[in-house]
């Protein structure tokens, strides 16, 4: 058996909740077996999971796990796990997947492979399984020794598709522990999508001069509905907010499509964000490193073009 | 306060990326290694900053060849008190976070320092295994930390924002940026460093239980296709129906 776990937010699941059980499914199936949901705390709608190739949810319904701590969720887990029959763990990589991964393989005794992309493979009772290293610069493929064995998927790594029907939620009873860790803020930004799970994402660098000139990009990220982001320069100098930073020592992100728009492309930029499906380069500079990287490019500047590119863009949504 | 820092070796970060032997080893002819970023400019900055306002010493660990010591006495130049070093191969996240823990243990810290991932391997996971196998608190991704006796209080970085945390020593902690300002040391630093204590220990026996078995490198990128900057229906045009991706 296959256990993902399928997070909240305020009780709400995201898409990425649906993406790692689709992406559960089809671990399941590579490995001959079946795919089961975990979800902790408040939760709505977790029959939905379901849909997306869970056969079984389980629920455990505890108001101490609303709030996140290490310790308590992997023993948690754990012991889910072991009621479900399960040795395959799966999580996001997300900040709690993150905090979970390395304390579940030392608990299960399990081989991990953190932020995996694609579904492992099972050839001659070898399972592998492929992640990206050295930044997004190369793939490597892990080989996991044994029994147990845990994950941690990379957001956006496929298309959640509906595979099935509602399931039904059994709710499982586990003992939770105390949480050594007191939780005494969650402050996020409304609105926008986090980085880490933009699908759409405008990003700017030293190109725009100046903080004051962001209300261009800000009017085009709002247009098309996407979440902005910045070179390091730009954060470091307090331009805009750190977690805007996208890069090798920043945010790596790998959305649908990604705007860089006055920045040169210098590598350490580049290993955060190559993975993106589509890169449009906005600079005025045709010998901008960046354009090698490139599906699209415009050689122009930025103050002209990024305004006319709003225009068109609005133009499109109207018709769309 | 006890603080411990771990610290990796990690290839520089315009080091091309190539390997070797099948495609089954990273080839490091002519690669610059340095001490990963979050370890260096992040965690180690802030466990000095905590022991010079509060007292206490800061102890930095690496699981490593006997090369890695340039990496491990820039860590003491910078300021680290004493340095100890796991003299074995780091062959997957879950030997080296034995080894730590292992240390960690025996001579029992207050804190352990860690960086929020490497920037070669892009694990992320090597914190959370020593936290378990100590069975402490592992806060991850600290963005800013203060000390008040044995309680930290602790800011993670969150998808879209951040969380604050309250947590008692013992417990485990990996940085992301934000946590302390890079330091680059000083010719005193580098000097008394040589002098600085550099301990070499046996490693405990820790299996692998999973490995990386062959690398690829990304196909290819094809040719920009350039848009003409009058003509921005165009490049929305072709998002949509080319590139669809809106
Ligand atoms: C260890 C290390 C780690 C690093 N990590 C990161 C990281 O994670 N992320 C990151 O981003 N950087 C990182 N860097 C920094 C990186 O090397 C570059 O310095 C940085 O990415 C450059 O930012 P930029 O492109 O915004 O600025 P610049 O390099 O100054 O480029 C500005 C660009 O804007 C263009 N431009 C200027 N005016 C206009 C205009 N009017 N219209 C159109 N185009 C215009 C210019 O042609 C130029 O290409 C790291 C560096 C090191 C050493
Ligand atoms: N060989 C090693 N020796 C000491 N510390 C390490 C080693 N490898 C990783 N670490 C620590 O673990 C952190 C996270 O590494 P990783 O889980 O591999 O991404 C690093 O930032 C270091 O602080």
């Amino acid at each position: 058996m296959v256990l993902v776990l399928a997070e909240t937010q305020k009780g709400q699941f995201k898409k990425a909740a649906y993406e790692l059980t689709y992406y559960g499914h089809q671990t399941a199936q590579a490995l001959g077996t079946e795919c089961a949901a975990l979800v902790l705390g408040t939760a709505e709608g977790a029959e939905e999971l379901g849909k997306y190739g869970a056969s079984e949810v389980y629920h455990i319904n505890d108001t101490a796990l609303d709030t996140f701590d290490s310790q308590a969720y992997t023993k948690v887990i754990a012991a889910a796990a072991e009621k479900a029959g399960a040795n395959v763990v799966i999580v996001g990589h997300t900040s709690t997947g993150k905090s979970l991964l390395g304390r579940l393989a030392v608990r299960m005794n399990a081989g991990s492979v953190p932020a995996v992309n694609a579904v492992p493979t099972l050839e001659g009772g070898t399972f592998k399984v492929r992640k990206p290293v050295f930044s997004g610069k190369a793939f490597a493929d892990y080989e996991v020794k044994s029994d147990n064995k845990v994950l941690s998927l990379m957001g956006n790594s496929l298309q959640p598709q509906e595979v099935g029907q509602a399931a039904s939620v059994e709710t499982l009873d586990v003992e939770v522990p105390a949480a050594q860790v007191t939780v005494k803020e969650v402050k996020r930004m409304e609105g926008r999508t986090p980085l880490p799970e933009a699908e759409l994402v405008v990003s700017a660098g030293r190109g725009m001069k100046g903080p004051e000139n962001w209300g261009i990009i800000e009017e085009l990220a709002e247009t098309m509905g996407a979440t902005t982001a910045c070179s390091r320069p730009v954060a470091d100098a307090d331009w805009r907010p750190h977690h805007e930073h996208v890069g090798q020592t920043g945010v790596a992100i790998r959305p649908n499509l990604y705007f860089a728009i006055g920045i040169s492309g210098a590598i350490q930029h580049l290993a955060g964000v190559n993975s993106s499906k589509t890169i449009v380069v906005i600079n005025k500079d045709p010998e901008a490193p960046f354009f090698k990287a490139a599906d699209y490019g415009v050689v122009g500047d930025l103050f002209d073009v990024v305004p006319r590119l709003n225009e068109a863009m609005k133009k499109f949504k109207a018709e769309n | 306060m006890k603080l411990l820092v771990c610290v990796s070796k990690t290839p520089e970060t315009t080091a091309k990326i190539a390997f070797t032997e099948g495609n089954t080893q990273f080839d490091t002819s002519g690669v610059q290694f340095i001490m990963n970023p979050y370890d260096e400019w992040y965690a180690l900055v802030r466990a000095l900053e905590l022991k010079e306002a509060n007292g206490g010493s800061v102890t930095i660990i690496n699981v490593g060849p006997a090369a890695n010591d340039t990496v491990i006495r820039k860590g003491l130049a910078i300021g680290a008190d004493e340095a100890v070093r796991v003299d074995a191969e780091p062959s997957s996240a879950l030997f080296v976070a034995k080894q730590i823990a292992a240390y960690a243990k025996k001579e029992a810290f207050d804190v352990v320092f860690l960086g929020k991932e490497t920037i070669d391997y892009n694990g992320s996971e090597v914190g959370a295994m020593v936290a378990e196998l100590l069975d402490v608190p592992f806060i991850s991704y600290a963005s800013h930390m203060d000390m008040d006796g044995d309680t930290a209080t602790v800011t993670r970085d969150i998808e879209g924002g951040n969380e604050v945390v309250e947590v008692k020593a013992p417990f485990v902690v990996s940085a992301a940026k934000g946590l302390a300002e890079q330091r680059i040391p000083n010719m005193r630093g580098i000097m008394m460093a040589k002098r600085k204590p550099l301990k070499v220990e046996p490693a405990v026996d820790a299996e692998d239980l999973s490995v990386a078995v062959h690398y690829e490198l990304p196909p290819e990128k094809g040719d920009v296709k350039l848009v003409d900057p009058e003509n921005m229906d165009e490049l929305v045009r072709l998002l949509h129906e080319e590139a669809k991706a809106i």
